[in-house]
């Protein structure tokens, strides 16, 4: 049966005159052969896909959700401004209603970039999607949004921005913590507490393949992403679930792509991870862009696919039924966990060790948010890092309700700066960002 | 000296050009049933016995090739295709003579599945039963590696067979466009080299032993006997005569944007420091998207004929036309009619325009002088309004790279040209953009003059891949061993001196063989972090043009 075409917008974006490093996965040759595939199926010559130049970001874009140490000048090349502008402008597409969904396919990727950034880690500088969400937020108003994070690795920068935030839903499907990096995502990382549920987290067993990816998309995400009700669907989308990435372990398939992008119907996608860019890469990106536009996908396949070799075994079978149950669990019991967690208490403390490993940078970080039933709540940030730099932020949720608001504009006035390299002040309602 | 020639739909323009001045022209009706006939009526109008031992070098545009097309004049055409796993067919626009058979190489080139002999046999035998003697075969990915192709058309070769292959049509990537290109190669194959045999037969009828050329898409030349390896290259050779024929006529060298306004369409074309801008991908014809080089233009449904009428209040100007000016007895006031009442140009019945604006002029409640202003001033917007439209598009192309995003090229017209019979409009489009404008001489037979003074162009395509130690020149579809070592520079070298050898044989003299690197990219294979290679792209151009002078000599 013929589907439903849709007007899919592509911003594409290889940065063919940017690496990490020489012989760093994320390097000039990355999106190399996936252009060279979009070009030979002639892709964008069907009148429903749109090839959009990127724009660039503006810093001011990334204070809307980034606490950069020094600042964002400091921390970003204008090849990260390229790659969040270029989230940007699919968003525009989509909202001015020019498109029906878009797809960034950029580099370099974001998703590993925390609120507080003193450097590279995950080979992410600054958090695309993030400053994409706060551009949504600002320019169009829009509320609810939902980002689900189908990359192989934990989208914890992601988590860490939105943390607090009851109306931003981060749902980050990926292999387990406990044999891939960054080590988090467990199911019980749920949200701070006057966002809990706003994130979810499915670790999945080394070698799940389309099997296990759909299950968990139909058994959680679905019915979640339902009931939340989003006005924008986010797929944070990296490749490196695929069977030939050089640097995980999963089994996921260039269909299976194809078909998780169809079901989840993303309003958004933005290129994330994904290495094999050779055996992968071509094949995945041409059937999300094929799903995206409603286009026959069923053809799209690896020169070396064979189904039977990366089937996964009933064990992980079973493991990931387990995995979807506990976390449905949490989500039902969302409502009541509060009270057990926070108690009478008015400020909930969080202390975290963030380690850089792209730029090799130690940051010790004490998190308080402010216990709040109106509001995502006032944060306060300390952070120290390995490099010298302590610093102090005050963050208003982008709802933010007036005792937050009094609260941390007293302590934002008062705080003795004498002691920090820099203190910010981060208005995420009223869009004020000031250093001091 | 040279004799140029435009054999268009209705008339057939000639020149005789020496040293870029117009000697002589003439002007004929095309009888589109003996083309040789009208050749000939147009060149004795030139020719004499004084001057036709001056004569070096004959070039010809046609719409020969673009007319079949349009008109379905084509011959059948069996597709053969080596599709492999992707895009679904069904969503390709395929007659039913395709053929879909195994085997296919990926991005790199390297074999996936190979082609089996017996289904082609298979193919083969259907092709016969069903009597199709051109056949077009094309592999995805047959610009990285061409031997699919030829192997299928060993194995289809046949003395009563005339078969089109893919990779060497163009080295770009893009396989519906590929299979487009050849199907029409096919298409064409019989009525070009009808028109070709005219030709020869012309040539020898008034005893000349001198080369003779044809215009590609890209505004660029070709000697005729190898052009009939790839007829489909001289479709759209009627709009590249127009823009080379402003390019020989203005002398541009700066940014420009330049406006062929017609009966009922207005092309534009624009100019990138004085070179016409080709497609990005390739020509369009009959809805079919190429990939074959070809000059930028677009058309818009405004024109000195189109229809003027009044909406809600408001002038509303074409699409349609339908039929000349009031001035010349048509049935509804034109933009025409509006430039005749304001006094920009004079002819036909004066008096029939006025009365045509006036009907105009009344449901606009307006004067009759001014609802011919606001005629004007609103053609004239409608055409600036597209240019600035254009300029949009072209400026906003994606590109690939953080330099070229931030510092690529960015075009900005000083200039305005225009030619066609309604160019006296010139004034107000150029005021509405803003820049000044120009009505180059011999606007009448500017196709011919640029037909004659255009280049050779010809472009080389090269990707080597020092992982498998191969590089292959696309077009050609010839593979060679490089080493370990080999760099871009190499690549450039070896990719001029490939062109240098094609324009030749294409018919280029060595003085107007004028060169451009137009891709150079490097790329570092890295496996299991390690470097495996380099994967080296390069593209090298003769771009389009005039020949250098003295070239009648």
């Amino acid at each position: 049966m013929p589907k439903k075409e849709k007007k899919t917008g592509l911003i594409f974006f290889p940065a063919f005159d940017w690496a990490i490093s020489t012989n760093h996965p994320e390097r000039e040759e990355r999106l190399l052969y996936t252009q060279d595939q979009v070009f030979e199926e002639g892709l964008l010559d069907f009148p429903n896909i749109l090839e959009y130049k990127p724009g660039i970001a503006t810093y001011a874009d990334i204070n809307r959700c980034h606490i950069c140490v020094p600042n964002p000048q400091n921390l970003t090349t204008n090849s990260h401004l390229i790659s969040a502008g270029g989230a940007i402008t699919a968003a525009q597409k989509v909202l001015t209603g020019e498109v029906d969904n878009a797809f960034a396919l950029v580099r370099p990727p974001g998703h590993h970039s925390m609120l507080v950034a003193h450097g590279a880690r995950g080979f992410c500088n600054i958090n695309i999607e993030a400053v994409m969400i706060e551009y949504i937020r600002h320019q169009f108003g829009v509320k609810r949004i939902a980002v689900v994070d189908t990359d192989c690795h934990h989208g914890d920068g992601t988590q860490d921005i939105y943390w607090n935030d009851p109306d931003v839903l981060c749902i980050s499907m990926h292999q387990d913590g406990r044999t891939l990096y960054p080590g988090t995502g467990f199911v019980d990382d749920f949200g701070g507490p006057n966002a809990l549920g706003a994130t979810i987290n499915i670790p999945l067993p080394p070698r799940t393949s389309d099997e296990g990816f759909l299950f968990a998309l139909d058994h959680v995400i679905l019915p979640i992403l339902d009931e939340f009700k989003p006005e924008i669907i986010i797929n944070s989308a990296g490749q490196d679930n695929h069977y030939s990435d050089p640097i995980t372990n999963m089994s996921f398939s260039a269909q299976g792509y194809a078909l998780l992008n169809e079901k989840l119907a993303p309003d958004i996608a933005v290129l994330e991870g994904g290495y094999s860019i050779e055996k992968a890469l071509p094949y995945v990106n041409v059937g999300i862009i094929l799903a995206m536009a409603g286009l026959d996908y069923s053809q799209v396949q690896e020169p070396d696919y064979d189904a039977q070799r990366i089937r996964q075994s009933p064990e992980i079978t079973r493991l990931i039924e387990n995995e979807v149950k506990n976390v449905m669990t949490l989500w039902k019991k969302k409502k009541n966990l509060k009270k057990q967690i926070a108690g009478a208490a008015k400020y909930i403390r969080r202390e975290k060790n963030i380690y850089y490993d792209t730029d090799d940078i130690t940051e010790k970080q004490i998190e308080t948010v402010r216990v709040c039933d109106d509001c995502g709540g006032l944060v306060m940030i300390e952070s120290v890092a390995d490099t010298g730099k302590k610093i102090y932020a005050v963050i208003l949720p982008n709802t933010c309700c007036p005792e937050c608001r009094e609260n941390g504009e007293n302590i934002f006035n008062r705080i003795n700066g004498s002691q920090y390299n820099h203190v910010y002040f981060q208005d995420r309602q009223r869009d004020i960002f000031v250093a001091k | 000296m040279i004799l140029g020639i435009d054999v268009g739909g209705t008339h057939t323009d000639a020149v005789l050009v020496q040293n870029f001045q117009l000697i002589k022209k003439a002007k004929v009706l095309t009888d589109q049933t003996n083309i040789m006939a009208s050749l000939l009526e147009a060149a004795e109008k030139l020719i004499s016995d004084e001057n036709i031992n001056d004569i070096k070098r004959i070039v010809l545009s046609t719409t020969i090739s673009t007319n079949a097309i349009v008109q379905n004049k084509t011959n059948r055409v069996a597709m053969v295709l080596l599709s492999g796993p992707g895009l679904s067919p069904t969503t390709l626009n395929l007659g039913k003579d395709t053929y879909f058979a195994r085997g296919y190489v990926n991005h790199r080139g390297i074999p996936v599945k190979n082609v089996n002999s017996r289904q082609i046999a298979d193919i083969s035998q259907e092709i016969s039963e069903n009597a199709i003697q051109q056949i077009g075969i094309v592999g995805k990915f047959s610009s990285r590696n061409p031997q699919q192709e030829l192997d299928t058309a060993e194995l289809l070769q046949d003395s009563s067979r005339n078969i089109s292959l893919g990779h060497t049509l163009s080295g770009q990537l893009n396989f519906p466009r590929r299979i487009a290109t050849t199907y029409l190669n096919a298409a064409i194959y019989d009525i070009y080299r009808g028109f070709v045999q005219d030709v020869q037969k012309f040539v020898a009828r008034i005893g000349l032993h001198i080369p003779v050329y044809i215009l590609k898409a890209d505004g660029g030349t070709i000697l005729i006997d190898p052009s009939l390896d790839c007829p489909v290259q001289t479709i759209h050779s009627g709009p590249a005569a127009g823009i080379m024929g402003v390019l020989a006529t203005a002398c541009i060298r700066e940014d420009a944007v330049a406006l062929d306004i017609g009966g009922t369409t207005t092309d534009i074309s624009v100019f990138a420091d004085g070179v016409p801008l080709l497609e990005p991908t390739g020509v369009s014809i009959s809805g079919r998207k190429t990939l074959i080089r070809g000059l930028y233009t677009k058309s818009i449904g405004v024109g000195g004929d189109s229809v003027v009428k009044v909406e809600k209040g408001d002038i509303v100007i074409g699409p349609q036309r339908e039929g000349p000016a009031a001035a010349l007895d048509g049935p509804f006031a034109t933009p025409t009619d509006a430039m005749i009442v304001e006094g920009i140009v004079t002819f036909g019945d004066s008096q029939k325009a006025q009365n045509a604006i006036a009907l105009i002029a009344k449901k606009l409640h307006m004067s009759v002088q001014d609802a011919a202003r606001a005629i004007v001033e609103k053609t004239a917007a409608m055409i600036a309004d597209n240019v600035r439209q254009i300029l949009l598009e072209i400026n906003n192309k994606p590109v690939y790279t953080i330099h070229e995003l931030l510092e690529g090229k960015i075009i900005r017209p000083r200039m305005l040209y225009v030619v066609g019979g309604p160019a006296a409009i010139a004034p107000f489009i150029a005021q509405n953009l803003g820049y000044p404008y120009s009505i180059p001489d011999h606007s009448e037979v500017s196709n011919a003059l640029g037909v004659a003074v255009a280049r050779t162009t010809a472009e080389v395509t090269i990707l080597a891949d020092t992982e498998k130690r191969e590089l292959i020149f696309s077009e050609e579809g010839c593979v060679q061993s490089v080493p370990r070592s080999f760099s871009t520079a190499d690549a450039i070298e070896i990719g001029k001196k490939a062109l240098h050898k094609k324009a030749v044989r294409m018919g280029a003299r060595p003085q107007d063989i004028i060169m451009e690197v137009t891709e150079s990219q490097e790329f570092n294979m890295i496996r299991d972090f390690c470097t495996t290679g380099k994967n080296i792209r390069v593209k090298v151009q003769i771009k389009p043009g005039l020949i250098s002078s003295g070239a009648e000599r």
